[in-house]
């Protein structure tokens, strides 16, 4: 495994070396290894032997930030010399080149990196102990096949999960592991994700769906509205949200209040106004706002009346009229808790003061068009159904939804291709399927999972526990999912899931939890295309194949996979007879059904991208119900907005929660478990609130050296919270709670609201597990909790009480 | 013809882009940039009668590589005159025959682009991507930056087009060394002097 990985570094150290020894700086040694020898530095190249031959190939960078970056990777002697972005065309902004961040300027450390898993490898120690010994590729696939068969023969396909991972997010080809499934009898299904549970399971309850106004849009805005969205730090993409946010504003001139706990760069960058607030209290705020509106009459009546449901007593259902359940009656303390949600009570809630909620409710509700965006932050918590549909709830109240400058209040959206590149699935026999977040509990309490205490869905409870794990280029198993001490243990109890198979390129902290852990090709070195995903009113396509043959034992998913169902008799069915090559271009095709527009195959490969423009101009939300709300009625029971969800109250009605657990038919501010009220405050007095981190994409790229250095990880706290810690910045310090420690540099910052503390999320965790247990590698991770929300069962990454002391 | 940069500060998001493009095309050490992007901001916070939080907390970026002066310290303060102005591009570069990487223009230079290369014991730094230039290209950063914050070209063009300003905090005073640099300021500027730089741990 080390011979090769030592002859890669000393052949790329020996170059930079030779560099230098011949042309004296460092400089010379770009000129080398850097360039383009056909048009930059052959001199410098005749000088120390032959000019290699080059070729440029185009990939792509696909990990989850919800964007897609093009890249050309510039290849000698089938090796990565260096990587360009998409630097074709004019650049002109609607035709934009699609500009990689700096994750993907560094993909070449990744790709060329020392630590890359070269061979298939089989746990020998502990499960979680890390030790491994180097197998064949048909002991592994053997091995593989039958834990596979014995599980499906034992407990049946729902006890095989294929775990939500997002190594290679939108990159077609990880869904080859589900077909494999599918074929064996299918999978347990899960719902929602660790990125958007909250949003995705609340907002249908409101509008039928999730959509938002395409980021573009906001071009044609007089106010925009932030809360929790930080684009500029998550998707920093140059075809992205974050290039839309600000061509956007620059045309519009529109101004920018950002609500957040923490001055976010897309604050900085963007903001008039900074509005600091306590984590978990948005929905407080909205309701104050609400207050603001309907006491002094600035509601758009007209559009309340005619799209809504439930906003004042005339516009409830027949059924539930005269009761004081309303939106209004709730809002103006006519209602069950007889309490005016003013600008005040929401004061001593959020923390913002009263007067700048008054005038933040006049200013929205008196300029028009006003788009209010919330990024998935405010969402990922203990009340983040509430929490989403509240924020919504600014949108409706003003008439703001479904025009151009307006928005509904969800999240980022935008035009997207309408081409279909999916690998074709055969059905899924499995029609039960749980929180996606929950699969510790599958695999931990298995039978004892409900319907209506844990959200198990298509049966009263889980029918078998999960035996079987496939986790292709996913983190979740520990790194990217909560509380890692518990699920540590969990994993680590054999008797419980009882095989593990990982696909990565590291050997990640999730990898040493695999019985057998396969060394897979990067995205980029195996044929596949991706689409974009949030991009404003230009959609694309990217398409690549691999850019260098494979090195060392690595091979591509799909041979691997073919291999497995070739031992189960199944590789004719599984592959339909083609290989990699064959199924890009056949899919590639499939997408032609969509868009018949699209390139021929031989001249995409070539052009690598493909983009198209929205052919509204403008993706605006819900547009058709707005103009037309009989015609073209939302996806809801009534067809319209329903501000009082008499469905949710119904199909909850019998849930068990715990007292601290809330789902309202209203959307409206709830307390949350461990939010800044829990009595676990007098403990632990600090909220802390992850953060998606520049130099990192989730736990992908997290282990980059050149990115940790530029980007270290850091907890951000307020200069009064640290002085009356008694700590100074760049002090090293222990965060901590019930659940575990972390060992971090503090950043003492005016940038964040005192009492909360920020920590960017996907560190690699780095803890002795069999010791101490402190995580010197500052994975947040290692203090979540593993409480799932009341509705979406999912993940309240951002709530979470620690408190801070030098380490 | 002399070369310079432009730095808009109203579209730079500090995402580092243009550090990390310059130093995967110069293969450079981990702990060395050409380009490095300053984080600047400031602020107090207060708890009003009613508890909750007023404060003036601002901040911007900042990116910033080697200027290119008309009157450069580096090449002023060089005990071994290893450094020269090229006299067509602008371009100021160290000659590594003569460079016994002694840190002088490292620690002379206000805008700290010179670094010393320890293991070759040489003065490194931006070079404008001479290579580039000399193709008809930009300089890596100009082409990587996602936001289109940056631009590269005839300082005079430069100035035409974006104005002749080139201080912003916390850059020295431009009359120092006169660099060939054009800055829009970020619209938070005007609360620049109550600010400090905020990431020193993070420039390289």
């Amino acid at each position: 495994m080390t011979t090769h990985e030592k002859t890669s570094v000393s052949r790329r150290t020996f170059v930079k070396g030779t560099a230098l020894a011949g042309l004296g700086a460092a400089a010379g040694s770009a000129t080398l290894f850097g360039c383009a020898p056909a048009t930059e530095g052959g001199a410098d190249l005749a000088a120390t032997g032959d000019a290699p031959e080059e070729k440029v190939v185009w990939g792509h960078c696909a990990v989850n930030c919800e964007c897609r970056c093009a890249l050309r990777f510039h290849v000698v002697d089938d090796e990565v010399a260096w990587v360009e972005t998409d630097n074709t065309g004019d650049d002109e902004y609607g035709n934009h080149q699609l500009r990689a961040c700096q994750r993907g300027r560094s993909i070449r450390r990744w790709i060329n990196h020392p630590d890359r898993l070269t061979v298939p490898l089989k746990r020998v120690g502990k499960r979680g102990e890390g030790k491994f010994e180097e197998i064949s590729w048909d002991e592994a696939i053997d091995a593989i096949a039958t834990a596979y068969k014995k599980v499906l023969d034992e407990y049946g396909p729902e006890a095989v999960l294929v775990q939500y991972a997002t190594g290679v997010q939108d990159s077609n080809i990880r869904n080859f592991v589900k077909r494999l499934a599918c074929i064996n009898g299918g999978f347990l299904k899960t719902y929602g994700s660790y990125s958007s549970a909250q949003i995705g399971q609340a907002l249908p309850w409101l509008y039928g769906g999730r959509e938002a106004n395409g980021t573009s849009d906001v071009a044609n805005s007089k106010l925009v509205v932030l809360f929790g969205d930080n684009s500029c730090e998550t998707k920093m993409s140059g075809g992205g949200p974050t290039y839309h946010y600000m061509m956007g504003l620059e045309k519009s001139g529109a101004k920018v209040i950002a609500v957040d706990p923490r001055y976010t760069d897309t604050a900085a960058v963007h903001a008039d106004q900074w509005i600091p607030i306590r984590p978990g209290t948005d929905a407080a705020l909205v309701d104050a706002c609400a207050y603001v509106m309907i006491t002094e009459g600035l509601v758009d009546a007209e559009f309340l009346s005619t799209y809504c449901v439930g906003y004042d007593d005339a516009t409830m259902p027949e059924q539930l009229r005269g009761q004081g359940k309303s939106y209004v009656d709730y809002i103006t303390g006519k209602g069950a808790d007889q309490t005016p949600k003013t600008p005040e009570w929401a004061s001593a809630i959020t923390l913002v003061p009263a007067e700048t909620i008054a005038a933040l409710a006049r200013e929205i509700a008196t300029t028009k068009p006003c788009a209010i965006y919330q990024g998935k932050g405010p969402q990922r918590r203990g009340n983040g159904e509430q929490t989403a549909r509240a924020i919504c709830m600014l949108a409706i109240l003003t008439g703001n939804v479904g025009i151009n400058g307006g928005n509904t209040g969800s999240d980022l959206d935008s035009y997207y291709m309408p081409a279909d590149y999916g690998i074709p699935m055969p059905d899924n026999g499995v029609e039960t399927s749980i929180g996606v977040f929950t699969w510790i509990d599958a695999v931990d309490r298995g039978t004892a999972m409900t319907a209506t205490r844990d959200g198990v869905r298509g049966r009263d409870a889980l029918a078998v526990p999960v035996k079987f794990i496939f986790n292709y280029g996913g983190n979740c198993l520990t790194n990217q999912h909560h509380d890692i001490n518990r699920t540590h243990d969990i994993l680590a109890d054999e008797s419980k899931c009882e095989f593990i198979v990982v696909w990565d390129t590291f050997l990640t902290d999730s990898a040493k939890y695999a019985d057998i852990l396969l060394p897979d090709l990067m995205a980029v070195e195996q044929p596949n295309i991706v689409q974009s995903e949030y991009a404003g009113n230009m959609a694309y396509t990217i398409a690549g194949t691999a850019i260098t043959s494979p090195k060392f034992e690595r091979r591509t998913l799909y041979s691997v996979l073919a291999d497995i169902a070739d031992k189960l008799g199944q590789r004719d069915e599984f592959t339909e007879g083609l290989d990699e090559m064959g199924w890009l271009e056949r899919l590639y095709e499939q997408g032609r059904e969509g868009d018949p527009d699209q390139p021929t195959f031989e001249a995409m490969l070539e052009q690598g991208v493909y983009r198209k423009l929205c052919p509204e101009g403008e993706h605006v939300a819900f547009k058709d119900f707005r103009d037309d709300p009989v015609a073209n009625p939302l996806d809801t029971p009534s067809g319209k907005i329903e501000i009082y969800s008499a469905a949710l109250e119904e199909a909850t009605a019998d849930w068990e929660l715990a007292d601290d657990e809330f789902i309202s038919p209203l959307p409206v501010y709830c307390p949350e478990s461990e939010g800044y009220a829990d009595p676990l405050s007098e403990k632990y007095p600090l909220q802390m609130t992850g953060f998606h981190y520049k130099g990192r994409c989730h736990s992908s790229y997290g282990n980059i050296e050149v990115l940790k250095a530029a980007n270290p990880q850091e907890l951000w706290m307020n200069p009064l919270d640290a002085e009356e810690r008694g700590l100074t910045d760049g002090d090293t310090v222990h965060v901590f709670n019930d659940r575990g420690t972390v060992e971090i540099v503090v950043k003492v910052t005016p940038r964040i609201i005192p009492g909360t503390v920020a920590m960017g999320q996907g560190a690699w965790h780095d803890a002795d597990m069999a010791g101490d247990k402190v995580d010197k590698g500052a994975c947040i991770n290692t203090l979540t909790a593993y409480k799932p929300s009341p509705y979406a069962k999912a993940n309240p990454s951002h709530t979470n009480l620690v408190e801070v002391a030098r380490a | 013809m002399t070369y310079g940069f432009y730095f808009n500060g109203q579209r730079c998001t500090g995402c580092k882009t243009c550090v990390m493009a310059c130093k995967d095309k110069n293969d450079l050490a981990e702990n060395i940039n050409f380009r490095n992007v300053l984080e600047y901001g400031g602020g107090t916070w207060e708890k009003g009668a009613d508890g909750c939080w007023g404060t003036n907390t601002f901040a911007y970026n900042v990116s910033i590589a080697c200027n290119h002066c008309d009157m450069p310290m580096c090449m002023a303060q060089c005990p071994q005159g290893a450094i020269e102005k090229d006299a067509d591009t602008g371009e100021v570069r160290s000659d590594p025959e003569k460079c016994i990487g002694c840190g002088t223009c490292a620690t002379t230079c206000p805008y700290g682009a010179p670094k010393v290369d320890m293991e070759q014991m040489k003065s490194v730094k931006c070079n404008m991507c001479a290579d580039r230039v000399e193709a008809g290209q930009k300089p890596i950063c100009v082409e990587a930056c996602p936001l289109r914050a940056l631009d590269f070209g005839d300082i005079d063009e430069l100035r035409a087009t974006y104005g002749d300003v080139a201080d912003l905090a916390p850059l020295p005073d431009s009359s120092e060394t006169s660099p060939n640099l054009v800055i829009t300021a970020p619209a938070q500027a005007a609360a620049a002097p109550a600010g400090e730089l905020l990431n020193e741990r993070e420039i390289l």
